[in-house]
């Protein structure tokens, strides 16, 4: 009796493995290999969350200096550390998606760090409306505090944003008003216009603001002791699930078509992902680096380890060798867009610029089956849609 | 899935006692889930903030760029035009809100402001004078409360409130908030006497696509015009006009508070009109009432300000909305809340389960949903009345509300207010404000004993 219980115990457990991992003798990774992985892209998460805040606090002393002594030269290298922020930011973005530190349900700052579109009228003047926004209306808003825009951002209406890096665009550079360059902010918006001193405190605050928000999402990657990290590295099956979500729906919903087909179908300007500084063609090309960087696990700084390229060469030889492929063509083209993304979008179709763009979506999106491809390869059963 | 032969063979052999040990998914998983399923196959598993805000879980990808073009039509504010963003001139001249998402924030249900200094948008007032209803002299059917630069605005709503207590049957007391309506500052002069007011909150937009797709029979077969069967419930179906063009005459209406819409397309083009001042193909003409000549006056966006492809987008967008799934299915309080919701008889008109016929959304096509409506006019005593006729909706009529997705409401927007204008502050007073047809169950619930009360609502909060 005894050994026919034990037999059947055997058996049930052989087929509750069965029917619930999808797999019996052997799984496509070991256990092992996924830790590893794992544990290689939580080092990359901490390293690339702490390049994005060096070059904040940089962005930081560039716009505290240009408040103490606003001049066009100092408004300049304040854009110009946006710029380079900016590079570092966009890297981290496929750390999104699966609810970790930057999007967790409850506690994620992704809306404060970088909500978008934002209607700029919100928060400061644009032409034809010379008092509009928080930081001219001293009635509804006495005081300008950092509570004042956490509070405000996202109320009575999405695309009311008042905090984040897109705020802080608009505050160095203004609205858009040219085809062909950014916006012209003068210096004097921080001199002598109206609400000058409510508009240094504002950029100043929010800028403050993101930077506090960058410290939080990495902290709970840290090697020593980070929680989300011990979380993380606890469910290497669920870990290996996270990552592929987080560049696959990066890839093929928030790149391929928040940030590209939607101001392609729309040609409108306000659809464009940076347009105040028109740097959104730099943000496509950080947006696939990242994802290339996560895929084949080579991030700057950060010893190699094993990576999602090293399991699919094991899995489907064939299929790595393409995708590998297809993540450096689609950084490159990026890389060599014939116009700013406002005059590609407004470009005619059949234009080689509006042809640029729309193959490279179109890239974008093939490189996304290919990564739902690897996925299947690795037994992850993973949507890349949100 | 890689099993061998023989493993193969065991797991048919064993089935059964793989389900007593509980396999993977526990017994009765596949019912469970199922019964999870409010918005049929395209329900999505969310309960977050974006609950609400999700593409149907079976819209494919090709499908879904012009999903998220519509996403971004809804959610963008039109500006005063002219402006540099063309596409998106055109508000007002006068106006409720500058987006769809002003009042659906987040795809959601709006709720009425707080006081006077309250941002929030999510409440208007429809407006009329006469038992045949006519638009109020000056003011049209719908008080704007804001305006473009240059045109004033219509003045402001006033709520005043005062409470309404009672007492359940075990003796624990209530108290409801009976509001009152009022325009203040208005610009025209005080509204006549015989005013008709009707408030309204904005509701949350996900799941109808698929009320849509209900074919009319199906809704027409739960009508009980005359309480033929006695149970005190006479479901009446509204009768609108088709959409313009559409030919033909009066049709089901589905949407809207009083279901005076026939379609989504409809509904959307006359809240583009009506609260955010754009002209649509369907609604070609600037809300100007007689009278108001800086209105008339007033620059456009052009004519029409949205244009009928992405009006499609827009629509195509809140059709293909997904239900999120019910939570907690099948635990022994949710059940319970589930059972009393039908003995004491919310399922008459909240009906369960409805079937979507035919679709040009292969998602919405033939689902099995689970709305807990039955798209019906139900006159709901004199409480709840606004005395003001819509359609073929008298002033005591309302259509019933849909429950789906009702409990993630406090986590997408974060309040509890329900009702046709968020007087109701929590489910518990939104049960006790059903008088006319809706008095016989609202009577069982207050007699109920306060667990069961507790697991009624902890089934509404589930679903």
């Amino acid at each position: 009796m005894r050994s026919k219980l034990l037999l059947l115990g055997v058996l049930l457990a052989a087929i509750g493995l069965a029917s619930c991992g999808g797999d019996d003798d052997e799984a496509a990774v070991s256990e092992e290999r996924k830790a590893a992985v794992a544990e290689h892209y939580a080092d990359m998460v901490y390293a690339t969350y702490g390049a994005s805040i060096a070059s904040a606090e940089k962005l930081q002393s560039a716009i505290d200096g240009f408040l103490e002594r606003p001049t066009q030269a100092g408004l300049t290298a304040a854009r110009n550390a946006w710029l380079s922020a900016r590079d570092d930011y966009i890297l981290t973005e496929p750390f999104r998606f699966y609810g970790g530190p930057i999007d967790d349900p409850k506690t994620g700052p992704e809306g404060l760090i970088n909500a978008w579109p934002m209607d700029e009228v919100y928060i400061d003047y644009v032409r034809g409306e010379p008092r509009a926004g928080i930081i001219n209306d001293r009635e509804a808003y006495p005081k300008i505090t950092t509570d004042v825009i956490v509070e405000a951002n996202e109320k009575g209406g999405e695309t009311n944003i008042s905090s984040g890096w897109h705020a802080i665009e608009f505050l160095l550079w203004g609205q858009d008003q040219s085809r062909t360059g950014p916006g012209a902010r003068p210096a004097s918006d921080y001199t002598s216009a109206p609400n000058a001193d409510r508009r240094a405190q504002y950029l100043r605050l929010t800028t403050q603001r993101l930077l506090s928000d960058l410290r939080s999402v990495r902290e709970p990657w840290a090697p020593n002791g980070g929680e989300y990290r011990k979380t993380f590295l606890a469910d290497p099956d669920r870990a290996l699930t996270n990552i592929l979500r987080g560049i696959g729906a990066l890839n093929s919903h928030e790149l391929a078509g928040e940030r590209m087909a939607v101001a392609l179908d729309s040609k409108e300007q306000e659809d464009e992902h940076s347009c105040f500084s028109d740097n959104t063609n730099a943000d496509v090309v950080n947006d696939l680096k990242g994802i290339r960087m996560v895929y084949m696990g080579e991030a700057p700084g950060v010893a190699g380890g094993d990576s999602l390229d090293a399991l699919v060469r094991e899995a489907d030889p064939e299929l790595a060798a393409q995708l590998r492929k297809k993540l450096s063509a689609t950084v490159s083209a990026a890389e060599r867009f014939p116009a700013t993304f406002e005059r590609m979008i407004a470009a005619p179709p059949g234009s080689p610029e509006h042809k640029a763009l729309a193959d490279e979506i179109a890239a974008i999106e093939d490189q996304g089956s290919d990564l739902a491809k690897a996925a299947n390869a690795l037994d992850v059963k993973v949507n890349f849609e949100v | 899935m890689r099993g061998s032969a023989v493993a193969a063979g065991a797991c048919a052999c064993l089935l059964a006692l793989v389900t007593v040990a509980g396999g993977c998914g526990g017994d009765g998983g596949g019912e469970r889930a199922d019964r999870a399923l409010s918005g049929g196959e395209g329900t999505v598993d969310d309960t977050t903030g974006n609950a609400f805000a999700l593409a149907l879980k079976t819209l494919p990808s090709s499908e879904r760029r012009a999903f998220q073009v519509g996403n971004s039509f809804f959610n963008r504010n039109w500006v005063t035009a002219p402006a540099s963003a063309t596409g998106r001139d055109g508000l007002g001249p006068t106006f409720n809100a500058q987006s769809c998402s002003s009042c659906h924030l987040h795809d959601g249900r709006g709720r009425p402001p707080e006081g006077p200094r309250d941002p929030e948008r999510g409440l208007l007032l429809r407006l009329s004078a006469g038992d045949a209803p006519r638009p109020l002299r000056f003011y049209g059917s719908q008080l704007q409360d804001r305006a473009i630069a240059g045109v004033p605005a219509e003045g402001r709503i006033r709520i005043s409130r005062r409470p309404v207590r009672g007492r359940y049957g075990d003796g624990t007391p209530f108290e409801l908030q009976a509001p009152r309506y009022a325009v203040a500052d208005g610009a025209f002069g005080p509204l006549p006497r015989d005013a008709q007011i009707s408030p309204r909150v904005a509701p949350a937009v996900f799941g109808v696509g698929l009320l849509e797709a209900v074919p009319e029979a199906a809704v027409l077969e739960h009508a009980d015009r005359g309480d033929r069967d006695g149970d005190g419930i006479s479901g009446r179906p509204n009768r609108v006009g088709g959409e313009r063009g559409s030919g033909g005459g009066p049709v089901l209406g589905r949407f809207g508070w009083k279901a005076n819409a026939a379609t989504v397309k409809q509904q959307s083009a006359s809240a583009f009109t009506g609260d955010i001042g754009i002209t649509s193909p369907l609604f070609d003409e600037e809300n100007c009432p007689p009278g108001q000549r800086a209105c008339a006056r007033a620059r456009t966006g052009g004519s029409p300000e949205i244009d009928a492809r992405t009006l499609e987008r827009v629509t195509f967008y809140t059709r293909t909305l997904a239900v999120p799934a019910r939570r907690s299915v099948g635990s022994s309080v949710t059940d319970a809340g589930e059972r009393t919701f039908a003995r004491i008889g919310c399922g008459s008109c909240h009906l369960p389960e409805l079937r979507t016929g035919d679709s040009d959304v292969k998602g919405l096509r033939d689902q099995l949903i689970r709305p807990y409506t039955d798209l019906l006019l139900h006159d709901m005593g004199p409480g709840l009345a606004d005395g003001r006729p819509d359609g073929q909706a008298t002033g005591s009529e309302w259509r019933t509300a849909p429950l789906w997705g009702i409990g993630l409401v406090p986590v997408v927007n974060r309040h509890t207010r329900f009702l046709h204008d968020g007087r109701a502050r929590g489910l518990e007073e939104a049960i006790l404000w059903h008088d006319g047809e809706g008095r016989a169950s609202r009577e069982r619930f207050r007699r109920l004993p306060a667990r069961e009360r507790r697991e009624l609502v902890e089934f509404l909060e589930s679903l």
